[in-house]
């Protein structure tokens, strides 16, 4: 299966990694790592971090940048790449603990012709 | 996010008191102290549909490490009694940034008897007794009888919703 997972730097984001990449070792997906930021980080340096988390993972995986509207290009990507699953994390906790959805989750829940993974 | 209203809402009642609720049951709301071996008990009972966002969580460990992070010091926790158990609580939780997150919780057989409303206010009057100027809740946007309630006390809608619906508060 042709996995693309959206992230951003969040301990949620990299727990949604973990476990893709844990299924794609069993599985043998195809991991592809879709990364973006939602408010003012870098995203080269969100990049970065990703990467260094991907080493310690021993699996194969192909990382591209989305630089602008993360929903509508993750939909997109999806589409025009043939994917079979999108992987979105279950986003920020509230200071009480609410899982916070956002605008990211809604577009692609609400548009892709794929099946959505929410990993919370 | 938005800014809160500049209006303040004001006349809360403090905590303890005591109300009777519309089933005539005898409804004690005080604060919290050392009050986490009760409130995991009232959490176990919390039925599925009651969950919000993802809290409370379901397992009794989960529960108890939530807890005692929503309920340490810093944090405002307001409960309501009835025969020494709890039946609701509402917490307001630091965001680190001036405001308070609140939530409530009422169990089922407690739900749709006032008790909701007056821990509420109760809780606020709580709030704006120790100094809390700013208060905002997130609640599902199809839960209209919350909404209806939180509007009632004062709250307004912000405007700032993506699944759920943002309401703030100012304190008097």
């Amino acid at each position: 299966m042709r996995v693309l997972i959206g992230i951003e730097d969040s301990d949620r984001g990299m727990q949604a990694l973990e476990a893709a990449a844990e299924r794609a070792r069993e599985a043998g997906d195809e991991l592809t790592v879709a990364v973006y930021t939602v408010s003012d980080e870098s995203l080269e340096e969100t990049t970065a971090a990703v990467r260094d988390r991907i080493k310690t993972l021993d699996v194969d995986v192909e990382i591209i940048q989305i630089e602008e509207e993360p929903g509508s290009k993750l939909v997109e990507i999806a589409e025009r790449e043939d994917f079979d699953q999108v992987v979105l994390s279950g986003g920020q906790r509230s200071p009480l603990g609410k899982i916070k959805l956002d605008s990211v989750h809604e577009f692609v829940l609400l548009n892709a012709r794929t099946t959505v993974k929410l990993v919370r | 996010m938005t800014e809160y209203p500049d209006e303040t809402v004001g006349g809360f009642p403090t905590p303890p008191r005591t109300v009777t609720d519309a089933e005539g049951r005898t409804i004690e709301i005080r604060k919290a102290e050392n009050s986490i071996e009760e409130l995991v008990e009232m959490y176990l009972d919390f039925h599925a549909e009651d969950r919000a966002q993802g809290i409370p969580p379901t397992n009794e460990s989960d529960i108890r490490q939530w807890l005692s992070v929503v309920t340490s010091d810093e944090e405002l926790n307001v409960i309501a009694y009835h025969d020494r158990d709890p039946v609701g609580h509402v917490m307001l939780v630091s965001d680190e940034e001036g405001g308070y997150e609140l939530a409530i919780f009422v169990l089922q057989e407690y739900q749709a008897a006032h008790i909701g409303t007056e821990l509420l206010r109760t809780a606020l009057g709580g709030a704006a007794e120790e100094g809390v100027e700013r208060v905002w809740l997130s609640v599902e946007r199809w839960n209209r009888p919350a909404v209806s309630l939180y509007k009632k006390i004062g709250f307004q809608e912000t405007g700032d919703d993506h699944f759920e619906k943002m309401m703030k508060l100012r304190l008097d």
